[in-house]
């Protein structure tokens, strides 16, 4: 079992959403959050213009069987791509173990309806 | 038998207002105008509106979020503190005259301390352009004397609230407290007695300040820089506006105050007439006219119009236009809603930069100088054709434009100065600016205890 989470852009979203649903993955959690980095955004307040130092971008975390790990982290990769500097990034880790609350299944099974 | 009562009481009625009309004759008894004083109660409130919840969301939205309930605060208690202090002492200083003679033009005196020696139908010794004789031969206004002082209540409130946008996300809350009301005593009660008690010196000069463009702008604008510089800046301040943390709260205090700005304008006239029609138009126009311009300005300058710079540009105008209210037609009004945006605008976006103040809210670039222009326009753009005896230097009476050049020239210094001493002395006894470590944590959590938004339901 694997855990991929990707930092996309916000407007790359929606194409990740479609992506991955026609990858098969039918649920995922996700968040919006800010960090530092190389691509900045001016700000204006009351005439002021300034790098704002900020991005904004959006997190998303997805658990998968590792046999379906391969066509997520195309599926991401190749829907939240432009090209430009700022795309974001995405990391693969390792899941020790998985629980489904309401049967008390684990293991694989416990991340995919039969 | 019937009939008989019935005539009976004709003829009682017809005696008792033979009576009646006797006594009136004998004394002229002046009278309430009911419309006038339903319209100065309803003013009273409109003001009351712009500082809770008005200025409270104006400021609150432009701080970050961990300093907003610490900016809420200030501004809520101040309506209450103000209030007290204004009914103990402060409307007797600013308004009563003084017993000592020499003293009479600068501050008034202690004659209607706690509201003494005030009746309920008394009817207010002050007024603009609705008057009557009074049975001892002097002249009073029509609405009640307790409803004048509730009006001017609420600009004693808000004069003090508008310096917290200055020295806001840094300052103790307890050396903030006595720093406000010392100011208040001090310096917000001598200068309204100035400008508007009938023996004050700036009065009888012929200073035109119609709503408190002096008193409350620029007088609330100078203690802004001041207390801005003196308190130094915030410790991650950068030479950049801090951007605001909910824009939608300041969007809807600049909503409230433009609606609550119609009773400090148009009530200021103390009646329900003409001239306070024309002061609510000429307001609403100048907003409008504002608003407009820094959007534009926005708009060529940075690319896009921002929701913090229209609403910004709409207090500007309703700041400048204050005094002008009730001296200036439309023309004028338009001319001030450009002006004060474009000066403004300057201010806050290459000057304060420049100079590297850090005025949180911009309470100086706006309200300082947005009163400073309309006080000083107010000399210029003065209409005859708005009340006959004003007139300003574009009809040829340049000597109003002196005036309101000492006018203003003066209350910067007196504030300046005022200010300057009594944060030292505040200072001295509680020290006004917080520490790093509480500034850096906020100061809803290290000054009361409590956090705007909560990550629990």
């Amino acid at each position: 079992m694997k855990k991929i989470e990707a930092i996309i852009r916000k407007s790359k979203f929606e194409d990740v959403k479609q992506a991955l649903s026609d990858a098969g993955i039918d649920w995922f959690s996700y968040w919006d959050i800010t960090g530092l980095g190389k691509s900045t955004e001016d700000q204006v307040v009351r005439g002021q213009i300034f790098k704002s130092g900020y991005i904004q971008r959006r997190m998303i975390s997805i658990v998968v069987r590792d046999v379906n790990l391969e066509k997520t982290v195309n599926a991401v990769l190749n829907s939240a791509w432009t090209g430009e500097t700022g795309d974001g990034k995405l990391f693969v880790y390792d899941i020790q173990e998985t629980f489904r609350i309401r049967t008390k299944e684990s293991g694989p099974d416990a991340l995919y309806n039969k | 038998m019937k009939k008989q009562i019935i005539s009976l009481i004709a003829l009682f009625t017809l005696f008792s207002t033979t009576i009646s009309a006797q006594t009136a004759a004998a004394v002229a008894s002046p009278k309430i105008d009911t419309g006038d004083t339903a319209w100065m109660i309803v003013a009273t409130a409109f003001v009351l509106l712009m500082s809770i919840p008005g200025l409270a969301l104006f400021y609150g939205g432009l701080v970050r979020r961990k300093n907003v309930l610490n900016v809420f605060m200030q501004i809520f208690i101040l309506v209450a503190v103000i209030s007290v202090e204004w009914v103990v002492i402060g409307y007797s200083n600013a308004f009563s005259s003084n017993s000592i003679e020499v003293l009479k033009p600068f501050i008034g005196g202690f004659h209607w301390a706690f509201l003494n020696n005030i009746n309920i139908n008394d009817l207010s010794p002050y007024f603009i352009s609705h008057s009557q004789t009074a049975a001892d031969g002097s002249t009073v206004g029509t609405i009640p004397h307790i409803v004048f002082i509730m009006f001017q209540c609420m600009f004693a409130v808000i004069t003090p609230a508008l310096i917290v946008g200055a020295f806001a996300e840094r300052i103790n809350f307890k050396g903030f407290l006595i720093f406000s009301i010392l100011w208040t005593i001090f310096i917000y009660n001598p200068v309204a007695h100035w400008v508007w008690a009938s023996d004050g010196w700036l009065y009888k000069l012929g200073a035109l300040d119609f709503a408190g463009g002096t008193v409350v702008h620029i007088n609330a604008g100078i203690a802004a820089i001041v207390t801005a510089i003196m308190l130094g800046k915030r410790r991650d301040y950068k030479d950049h506006a801090i951007p605001a943390h909910n824009i939608t709260y300041v969007v809807i205090g600049a909503g409230l105050l433009w609606v609550g700005w119609f009773g400090f304008n148009a009530g200021s006239g103390l009646a329900a007439d003409g001239l306070a029609g024309n002061a609510l138009m000429v307001t609403h126009i100048a907003a409008a006219t504002a608003a407009i311009t820094w959007a534009l300005l926005d708009w060529c300058l940075d690319k896009r119009p921002t929701v913090v710079g229209i609403s910004t540009g709409a207090v500007g105008g309703l700041v400048a236009i204050t005094p002008a209210a009730g001296f200036v037609g439309i023309p004028g009004a338009l001319a001030i809603g450009v002006l004060v945006s474009l000066v403004c605008f300057c201010m806050v976006a290459y000057v304060k930069p420049k100079l590297g103040y850090d005025d949180s809210l911009d309470a100086f670039g706006v309200h300082g100088i947005g009163g400073i222009l309309g006080a000083i326009l107010t000399g210029v753009l003065a209409s005859p054709f708005i009340q006959p005896s004003y007139s300003g230097a574009i009809y040829g009476n340049f000597h109003q434009l002196w005036i309101q050049l000492l006018a203003v020239g003066v209350t910067i210094v007196f504030s300046g100065v005022g200010t300057y001493i009594l944060f030292k002395i505040t200072d001295r006894f509680v020290k006004l600016r917080v520490l790093d470590k509480h500034e850096a944590i906020g100061l809803d959590e290290t000054q009361h205890g409590e956090t705007a938004y909560t990550n629990f339901d």
